[in-house]
């Protein structure tokens, strides 16, 4: 058991937390970038979705807990290597230079805070609603049932295009972060090869691309009026 | 005194073998009680204290790099010998034997000879279970390559660093060892006394480069693999680190010094470039297969662009007087045609003072990307040191000091005359007569000190007894402060000249009196120079700083000081060595073809110098009986 | 030609100043075949000459192969050339009138000597770990009778080739020496020889890895692009792949 924590706590241990919670979250975002965009298929469909999501209390709860649990572990080893390793190095050099390092690689810290921190906001607006309570109220007619308007919050949460801005930066935030991260965990999990080393540089850059288009699409679409409003 | 080699009895074949079935073996329980100190981690320092560890001895191993894989063994390139003869090509034992005693000029010991070719094959075996990535062939197996004008193709290699993949195998044998507790690893440690007890080696005295603290250290034996003296002449292949101050301390407490005038000049190295020059670089001897060397013919085509001097304006002068060998002959033949022909006016390059290295038949022949293929990165070094693309325009390339076969004096038992004391690898004289062949340094180091050291130690301990060990004998009390003196003497000079001025000072002088050729006047003559430059040295160096604390300064001025006395020492032995042979040519002494003419009537013995303190040295000789091979007049034409 | 030196000087527990600050001094005459070590050997003779303490730098072979030299030239281990130590660094690389920065190695890992003096004692003790095929003198079977496929050889030599210089964990923001630590782990993970001992070793040297203190990896591969020898990521790679899978066999078992 002991030797299961030592592996976890160890350097390579916790890059393996990295690792790993970062495909989880990934894949999170990928699968949460379809689900938004169904938008584009009309409102009653985004709201279907939404429906669906949150049919079952339990898995719903279950997939939070997992997703809360994966950011944390992925927060604390973050942050728990950035200490050891500011401690590795307390001098820094008087003339700087970086050879080949990325800008993405040596803001993964900040780029990734300044993510979570969105998140935080992005709840509170539009999954707890405290941000506009009036939300709560965004009700529709479903095939006969009343459910949460989820198309006409989204709508008029991106019509302020401040909130708009914000929500497009951050995601452009994130994907800087993924443009590294997504290779770097294939070199943590030490699936990166001389071979495969190449495509991963470009699975990353295109991932992120998409991710960032997908993710502001919906926006984007809001603040030009190309959807109609409910 | 007449020297005894301690050489066994029997047929020259069996002397190891009866050596091993007579000597007296250490009880493995008392091995732990012995404590052996082996200074030095280069290929025979780390191979033996991995080797003792290994066999249950208690070692401290010294160094005074800052890790033991930094040893100058780490510059090695070309690569090392053994008889496995797996090329089939004819090799055998008694091969490499003969190529060494013919190559070494008649002038070393048949039986450590043939012990070295007989444990060689041991070597790459034991290198290539430890994981040294030896060159190999598609099929899996070790590859081999002839190296340095050996008919056979003997020599393994690991790209162009065999040297450094030995020494990391060595070192992590010693790693091990470390990690079991049985060597106990002291870095940036220079020795700097040896200890005697009623005569017998039982201890050092060591500064730590780090604090300038002294401390003692006792053990049962004192092993010095403490490399070879080339530094003496300053600009060298050596690293800048190497020095003789352990062998030289040694040898003034009495032990001998054997042979320092025999010292090999490298043909392929890359010439000065300027007065700034701290070290010479080598370029791999390989480079003689496929290069062909010339100089222009008339003096005055020296400047020119080498590329507009028509064939029959070169001199390819090392095809033209040793038609058999050709580019191929000995280091010595090759650097001193090359000097010769310099000496004629006829050297090129901004200082004169070199020959070309010509590719463009070979690219010719071959096609560059085949000549890129076999040399590639030696080319690289040559165009990152001097700009130049040796693709295009002919290598420049002049001898340097490379290889020193002189050394610490042993017998049989690599056990100097004074008891306890034993000398590896470079530092001792044993096995490379007058002229060491390529790829034959790092054999040496390893088998004396994985397959040599490991035996014959144990017969000297079976018999002195693992008695008690005290620091507070009155020979390290006489040790230390000897050693405070003469630290505290230099730091007290504050003369006026840098250290650095007296070491390149004296390297011209060793370079231009005692160098590739040398004559009976000229000896003379530096043998009054050094003695004045050293008085000058003692009168008016100069050394910043403190000597309680990491002193880069303090550090060489001590080295400088003993290659002053070194110097000379080669200077005198040369003098009164009336004859030519191998690293070793006096002018007086050559055949018509100038050829090295031996004197084996007057001279095929060892010259074995003892210190003296009120004067001169005292010289001992060793007589060399040849049972097996009879002596020939080396003729490579 | 003629360049502006600024150096790092501090010499921590001497009679002098102990106080790192940088100092500047003038290199004129200087020729533009000389090495780097050269230059600053003419600045040092001129320092000795004024009885001033020389700069105080690591160097030895002074060709690139025994890993002493270290030091950060403008901000870059082993300074600007690829591929390269130090050593091999020549002035013709730099401009007439440059002002040229030297620094020592900066990592926790890697205390200060003097000057631009470290100590990196800790790659040693790495090695110790379990860097090695514990073979004992004479006990091994013929060289031949284990064949090695060339590419294998040819692979694990790639590994081998690391100077144990510390340029990797100079260049590393994190001080990290995964790459060091991997070369040496992959060089023995890559041959036969060293399957045996494959999982004690890679645990063993990471772990002392982690205890010397020096930091993780977070993949920005500095490392590799200061390498004299140009190791490549790929071997951290591998080990963290080692680590993984011994850690689990060894937890399991
Ligand atoms: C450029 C070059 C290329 C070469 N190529 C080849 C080749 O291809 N094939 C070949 O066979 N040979 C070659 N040689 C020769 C060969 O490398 C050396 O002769 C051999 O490696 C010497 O090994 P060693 O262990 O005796 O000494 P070294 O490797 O020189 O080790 C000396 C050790 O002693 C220590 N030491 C020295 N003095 C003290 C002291 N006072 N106190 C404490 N420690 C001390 C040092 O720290 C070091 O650890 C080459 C030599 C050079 C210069
Ligand atoms: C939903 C948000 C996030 C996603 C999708 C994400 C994704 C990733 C991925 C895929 C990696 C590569 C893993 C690896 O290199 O082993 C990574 C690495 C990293 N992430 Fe995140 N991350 C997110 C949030 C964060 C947050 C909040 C932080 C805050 C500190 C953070 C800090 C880092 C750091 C420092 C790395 C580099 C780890 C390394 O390469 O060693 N990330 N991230
Ligand atoms: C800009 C495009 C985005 C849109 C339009 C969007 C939309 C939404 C909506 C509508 C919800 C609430 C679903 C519901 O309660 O039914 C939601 C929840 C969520 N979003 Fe987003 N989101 C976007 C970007 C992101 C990004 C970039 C992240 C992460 C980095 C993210 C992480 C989350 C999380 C964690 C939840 C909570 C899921 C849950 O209910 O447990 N979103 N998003
Ligand atoms: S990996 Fe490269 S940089 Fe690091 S120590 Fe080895 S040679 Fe030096
Ligand atoms: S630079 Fe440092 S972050 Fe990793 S890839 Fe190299 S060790
Ligand atoms: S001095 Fe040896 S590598 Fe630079």
């Amino acid at each position: 058991m002991n030797k299961i924590v030592k592996l976890l706590t160890s350097t390579l241990g916790r890059k393996y937390i990295m690792g790993i919670t970062g495909v989880g979250l990934v894949a999170f975002i990928m699968i949460h970038m379809l689900g938004n965009l169904q938008i584009f298929l009309g409102k009653d469909v985004l709201n279907h979705y939404a429906v669906l999501l949150k049919s079952s209390a339990e898995l719903l709860w279950a997939f939070r807990l997992g997703l809360v649990a994966m950011i944390v572990l992925h927060i604390v080893s973050a942050i728990s290597l950035a200490i050891d390793n500011r401690k590795a190095r307390p001098v820094d050099y008087n003339s700087k230079a970086t050879v080949q390092a990325s800008y993405a690689s040596r803001t993964m810290v900040w780029s990734g805070l300044i993510v979570v921190s969105f998140v935080v906001y992005h709840i509170l607006h539009f999954t707890a609603k405290v941000t506009d309570p009036s939300y709560h109220d965004f009700k529709t007619d479903l095939d006969g049932k009343m459910v949460p308007d989820v198309y006409a919050m989204v709508i008029s949460g991106f019509s302020n295009i401040w909130v708009s801005a914000f929500y497009i930066i951050a995601v452009g935030l994130l994907c800087i972060h993924l443009s590294h991260g997504v290779s770097s965990m294939f070199q943590s999990l030490g699936l990166r090869t001389q071979k495969n080393q190449g495509f991963l540089a470009i699975l990353a850059m295109g991932l992120s691309w998409v991710i960032f288009l997908g993710m502001s699409a919906v926006p984007m679409a809001i603040v030009l009026k190309i959807l109609p409003d409910a | 005194m007449i020297l005894d080699s301690k050489t066994p009895a029997g047929p020259l074949r069996d002397k190891w073998t009866n050596y091993k079935r007579d000597m007296k073996l250490v009880n493995p329980a008392n091995k732990r009680k012995y404590k052996i100190i082996v200074v030095g981690s280069g290929l025979a320092g780390s191979s033996a204290a991995a080797t003792l560890g290994e066999l249950g001895y208690q070692v401290d191993c010294f160094c005074f790099h800052d890790s033991p894989r930094r040893a100058h063994s780490i510059a090695a390139q070309g690569g090392i010998n053994a008889a496995k003869n797996y090329q089939n090509d004819g090799d055998s034992v008694y091969r490499l034997f003969y190529d060494t005693i013919k190559g070494g000029d008649f002038r070393s010991r048949e039986a450590n000879v043939h012990r070295l070719a007989e444990v060689s094959v041991n070597i790459i075996d034991q290198c290539a279970a430890q994981g040294v990535p030896f060159a190999r062939e598609y099929g899996g197996v070790l590859s081999n390559r002839s190296f340095g004008g050996a008919q056979v193709s003997r020599t393994f290699y690991a790209r162009g660093q065999t040297g450094q993949q030995l020494l990391l195998g060595a070192y992590s044998a010693l790693n091990r060892q470390i990690n079991n507790g049985q060597v106990t690893m002291y870095t940036h440690s220079e020795m700097l006394d040896l200890v005697l007890v009623n005569g017998e080696a039982r201890g050092i005295i060591v500064r730590n480069l780090r604090t300038g603290k002294i401390t003692r250290h006792a053990g049962h034996a004192v092993l010095l693999c403490t490399g070879g003296y080339g530094n003496t002449w300053n600009l060298s292949t050596y690293a800048r680190g190497s020095n003789a101050t352990a062998a030289w301390r040694a040898h003034k407490r009495g032990a001998f010094f054997a042979n320092p005038c025999y010292t090999q000049i490298h043909p392929t190295c890359i010439p000065v470039s300027g007065d700034y020059q701290s070290k010479l670089t080598l370029m791999s001897e390989s480079l003689r297969n496929d290069g062909r060397v010339w100089v222009p013919k008339k003096k005055e085509d020296c400047q020119k662009d080498p590329r507009d001097i028509p064939e029959e304006d070169r001199d390819y002068y090392l095809e033209r007087k040793y038609p058999s060998f050709g580019n191929l002959a000995p280091r010595d033949i090759s650097s001193r045609s090359a000097k010769e022909a310099c000496d004629e006016g006829r050297g090129i390059g901004p200082t004169g003072l070199g020959v070309y290295l010509d590719f463009s038949d070979a690219i010719n022949r071959l096609g560059k990307d085949k000549v890129k293929e076999r040399y590639g990165n030696l080319f690289d070094i040559y165009h990152e040191i001097t700009n130049e693309d040796a693709y295009e325009v002919p290598m420049r390339i002049y001898p340097a000091i490379h290889y020193t076969m002189g050394g610490l004096w042993v017998d049989y038992e690599l056990q100097s005359n004074l008891p306890g004391l034993f000398a590896l690898g470079e530092a001792n004289f044993s096995d490379h007569g007058a002229n060491r062949l390529g790829a034959s340094a790092l054999m040496q180091g390893l088998a004396d000190g994985y397959f040599v050291i490991p035996y014959t130690i144990g017969n000297y301990l079976a018999q002195t007894g693992a008695g008690p060990l005290s620091t507070d004998d009155p020979g390290f009390e006489e040790a230390e402060e000897n050693v405070n003196q003469t630290i505290n003497k230099l730091m007290n000079i504050r003369g006026k000249r840098t250290v650095h001025s007296f070491h390149k000072e004296l390297g011209k002088l060793m370079w231009d009196y005692v160098g590739m050729a040398r004559d009976k006047s000229g000896l003379e003559k530096v043998l009054e120079l050094i003695p004045a430059l050293r008085e000058e040295f003692w009168e008016n160096v100069n050394i910043p700083g403190d000597a309680a604390s990491f002193n880069q300064s303090i550090e060489k001025a001590g080295r400088v000081a003993d290659f002053l006395e070194l110097g000379e020492l080669v200077a005198r032995d040369a003098l009164i060595r009336e004859e030519s042979c191998g690293g070793h040519f006096r002018t007086e002494h050559q055949t018509d073809e100038g050829e090295a003419l031996r004197d084996d009537e007057a001279f095929s013995h060892v010259s074995a110098w003892e210190w003296n303190d009120k004067g001169a040295p005292i010289l001992h000789e060793e007589t060399l009986v040849y049972e097996e091979v009879k002596m020939t007049q080396r003729s490579y034409k | 030609m003629k360049i502006t030196l600024r150096a790092w000087r501090e010499s921590p527990g001497s009679s002098v100043d102990s106080e790192g600050h940088f100092e500047e001094y003038e290199a004129d005459q200087l020729n533009p075949n000389m090495s780097f070590l050269e230059m600053i050997d003419t600045v040092n003779e001129q320092l000795a000459e004024n009885g001033v303490e020389p700069i105080a730098f690591d160097h030895d072979c002074r060709e690139g192969i025994c890993g002493t030299c270290s030091m950060v030239i403008n901000g870059v281990p082993h300074g600007p050339e690829r591929g390269v130590a130090t050593c091999q660094v020549y002035m013709r690389g730099f401009k007439d009138g440059d002002v040229i920065t030297i620094e020592p190695f900066r990592s926790q890992a890697f205390p200060l000597i003097k000057d631009l003096v470290v100590d990196r004692s800790a790659f040693d003790r790495i090695q110790q770990a379990g860097g090695y095929v514990s073979v004992n003198t004479g006990s091994a079977p013929d060289a031949n009778a284990l064949p090695i496929p060339k590419d294998m050889a040819e692979e694990a030599f790639d590994a081998a080739a690391c100077i144990g210089c510390g340029a990797c964990v100079a260049s590393c923001k994190n001080g990290s020496a995964m790459l060091f630590t991997s070369a040496k782990v992959s060089h023995l993970a890559l041959l036969p020889q060293g399957q045996a001992e494959r999982d004690r070793r890679v645990l063993a040297m990471v772990n002392t890895m982690d205890a010397e203190g020096f930091g993780a990896c977070s993949n920005q591969y500095e490392c590799e692009a200061v390498c004299p020898k140009e190791i490549s990521v790929q071997h951290i790679a591998r080990m963290n792949r080692d680590y993984a899978m011994a850690s689990l066999r060894d937890s399991l078992a």
